[in-house]
């Protein structure tokens, strides 16, 4: 989707009026996104409805301290705004929470406004503890993080415990902040395709997808027929990869030794797979701006029967855990999202679609080769609990093995040089676009804008964002017992959110 | 007992490595090989086009860091005569200047320096070690190829090598990422609870150099900054092979490959003696 640097309000107030319009008709809100532009930075609110992407974008003039917050009526651009407030160095007026979310700077330091002409010098931190949230007597912090226990990402979590009443779980994410939106300013198209495969690494296929399909759009050009069944391919393997972990570490906490074990396995042999296909365990390289690099390094029969034996080990095994009573025991109940705080929150990927909130862009916003592919349906669960956020992966593995076969097919019909080739000639790129993918995570948005094929500004918005503030709120059930099965069920990955 | 039964279904799927090779290492885009003396238009374009700065025209030819490569083969594209992929996954080093080929002869001397040095620490090792994991900016795939070792593909407990949660029980700190300025000092306060004698390893490129990600205004340019780093596993991310020699090489159970080559599991004999569970 084309943007082109567009301004829809002088005013911000008028800005903020159309956005909460649009959300009380109806429309999801999936993102506010600031850009440093001429006379200020620019404010750029996305929404989607009924299949359709809308925006509505506003300058906060240079010399203004901040804005009308978004988030007293929309709840969901909490985060986006404090990400703001750290970057940008901007306040949301009348936002109920503003400590730092991305980078806790030292009073008086610069905001880094990434995008803007001149790289930011190093930030100073303070990362001093919180002040409780919950002030009173009997109210503690229990911190568990951001060196934890186990192989995990850095991340500090709060549990404050206030007296008699349920404890209440915060995150400080900024430990791991790269700084990452910076990182891209003055790159070449191609080199900002390893940049974002780099953002979020287990998701890295989803996110050059989404890079490359902004740079796309803003070129007015189209990845040719065999590129986009090669990058749903890729796509869905790494969705298979990424549900695979989900479950490893939910029955690694269930103590379900063997199915562990036996998860481990497939995930490996998966992982083994994607390399045969590109050189990469994480699909890297593949996807390029116009196209992919060129065709699989395997094909045919080969991949086709790897695939189905993948299959039908993994379905075996899920099939027998998902019947495992002490298994399921432990999901049922844990974690719950209501439909109700889901809608609210915007909740987007299987974290959504285990609360009522179905929309997937494969289907609704179709990209690559979707729109042409047979689906396998994903039933719609309401519970809302990590149960419901399992049987949806376990039926989106299904529904990823099925796309993949169709894509390898398709592939094959094409022959070794198919018409149109493996990748369009995007030319030096000149304007502002929105990239998409549905990444295993979910929504996965790219705000991308390039001057004579050099990149000015890439805002990536990552699902694991979006929903880890969802997250904090999935909590009324038993924190110390439930945590793991919790985070397992929403599979977000904490670079992704960080940045 | 359905996942019993089933838990026997696969029969042994553990690598047979270090004692002996395993085919799939073999397969890996490992490393770039840069040919000595390279030099010409095609090589300077190589160097530009390389994303990292990973590739250096001197006079006597073109270098290139392997701390600083993150694989994607363009300088295999532009001057295929210099530069071309090596199988394998035995690239760690135990110096940060052995990463960089062509060698040069000051630096063996200091990678046999540090080599030496190491052995001496890692003396008292002779038992089960232990492996406390550190993220400081990953991108998040390193993590699962850490976690991959304790799969039964790799297996890592067969060699008597485990993850802990407590620093004050490890002895090989393994870190991942560039080093954001918000995880310097969670990091050092991990190595300092850890006993001595340790070791550090610094998994994956962006640990190693910053790689592709790193030097803005909240990353750093690898690790070594904040904690002393003995092993460096270039990258992006390292395979588990690749991490696993590079704990292997750590602890003096292999020896340092030469440069693009094989190693020589040195230390067979001594896992042997470490009481593992056969
Ligand atoms: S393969 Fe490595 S050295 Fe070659 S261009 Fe890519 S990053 Fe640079």
């Amino acid at each position: 989707m084309r943007l082109d640097g567009r301004l829809d309000w002088h005013d911000p107030r008028g800005f903020v009026r159309a956005v909460v319009k649009r959300s009380n008709e109806g429309a999801r809100f999936c993102g506010l996104f600031a850009s440093p532009g001429a006379g200020g930075t620019r404010l750029l609110a996305v929404l989607s409805h009924a299949g359709q992407l809308l925006t509505e974008a506003t300058l906060v003039p240079e010399g203004a301290g901040g804005f009308p917050a978004l988030t007293p009526a929309v709840p969901a651009a909490a985060w986006y705004e404090r990400e703001i407030r750290d970057l940008f160095g901007l306040e949301p007026y009348g936002h109920p929470r503003t400590d730092p979310l991305v980078l806790p700077l030292r009073p008086g330091s610069p905001a880094p406004r990434p995008g803007s002409a001149k790289p930011a010098a190093p930030a100073e931190l303070d990362t001093s503890p919180l002040p409780a949230h919950v002030q009173g007597e009997g109210v503690f912090t229990l911190s568990y993080g951001p060196v934890r226990s186990g192989v995990f990402e850095s991340v500090e979590y709060l549990i404050e415990t206030p007296g008699e009443r349920i404890p209440h779980l915060r995150a400080r994410v900024f430990y791991k902040h790269r700084g990452m939106e910076a990182r891209f300013a003055g790159l070449s198209l191609a080199d900002g395709t390893l940049l974002a495969e780099r953002y979020e690494g287990v998701a890295s296929v989803a996110h050059a997808i989404a890079y490359c399909s902004a740079l796309e759009s803003a070129a007015g050009a189209q990845a040719p027929p065999a590129a986009e069944l090669l990058r749903v391919l890729h796509a869905e393997l790494e969705r298979v990869a990424n549900h695979l972990d989900s479950v490893l570490r939910h029955t690694e906490g269930a103590g379900q030794a063997v199915a562990n074990a036996r998860i481990a396995i497939h995930k490996e042999r998966l992982q083994r797979l994607r390399a045969d296909l590109s050189g990469s365990r994480f699909g890297r390289g593949v996807v390029v701006p116009g196209g992919v690099a060129g065709p699989p390094l395997q094909g045919g029969d080969a991949v086709l029967g790897a695939l189905g034996r993948l299959e039908k080990g993994i379905r075996g095994d899920l099939d027998l855990l998902m019947a495992t009573p002490s298994f399921v025991d432990r999901l049922r109940g844990a974690g719950v999202v209501p439909p109700e705080l889901a809608r609210e929150r915007a909740a987007v990927g299987p974290v959504g679609r285990a609360s009522a909130q179905g929309e997937d862009l494969r289907s609704d916003r179709p990209y690559a080769a979707y729109a042409r592919l047979g689906r396998v349906d994903v039933q719609e669960r309401g519970s809302g609990d990590a149960l419901a956020r399992q049987y949806v992966r376990a039926d989106e593995i299904v529904d990823a093995f099925h796309l993949s076969r169709q894509a390898l097919d398709e592939l094959e019909a094409l022959g070794p040089q198919p018409a149109g080739g493996w990748s369009v000639d995007l030319g030096p790129v000149t304007g502002e676009a929105l990239g998409w993918a549905e990444a295993p995570q979910g929504e996965l948005l790219y705000l991308v804008s390039a001057e004579d094929g050099r990149l000015v500004r890439v805002k990536p918005r990552s699902a694991s964002f979006h929903n880890l503030a969802l997250f904090m709120a999935a909590f009324p059930t038993d924190i110390f017992t439930d945590f793991v099965f919790i985070e397992a069920s929403f599979g977000l990955s904490i670079a992704g959110v960080a940045g | 007992m359905p996942w019993v039964t089933r838990g026997l279904r696969e029969g042994i799927v553990t690598t047979p490595y270090p004692r002996h090779p395993d085919g799939y290492g073999r397969s890996f885009k490992g490393h770039v090989v840069c040919e000595e003396k390279a030099t010409g238009t095609e090589v300077a374009a190589a160097a530009a086009a390389c994303p990292t700065g990973a590739i250096e025209v001197g006079a006597g030819g073109a270098r290139l860091d392997r701390g600083r490569c993150v694989l994607c083969g363009r300088c295999c594209e532009v001057a295929p005569g210099s530069f071309h992929f090596q199988p394998g996954f035995e690239t760690a080093a135990l110096a940060r200047p052995a990463l960089v080929v062509p060698g040069r002869e000051p630096d063996d001397g200091e990678v046999a320096r540090a080599r030496e040095q190491l052995r001496r620490r890692v003396k008292a090792l002779r038992r089960s070690v232990y492996l406390r994991h550190v993220d400081a900016g990953s991108d998040g795939s390193e993590e699962w190829e850490l976690a991959a070792l304790m799969g039964p593909i790799y297996d890592i407990n067969r060699l008597g090598i485990f993850f802990t949660a407590s620093p004050r029980h490890a002895d090989v700190l393994l870190v991942t990422g560039v080093g954001t300025s918000g995880m310097l000092v969670p990091l050092r306060l991990t190595y300092d609870a850890m006993p001595s004698p340790k070791v550090v390893i610094a998994v994956g490129t962006d640990a190693v150099s910053g790689g592709l990600t790193g030097g803005t205004y909240a990353s750093g340019k690898g690790v070594a900054a904040a904690v002393p780093v003995d092993v460096f596993v270039p990258g992006s991310p390292p395979s588990p092979f690749g991490i696993l020699y590079g704990i292997l090489l750590a602890v003096g159970l292999v020896g340092q490959a030469p440069r693009g080559g094989e190693a020589r599991p040195a230390g067979a004999e001594a896992m042997e003696g470490k009481g593992v569970a056969p």
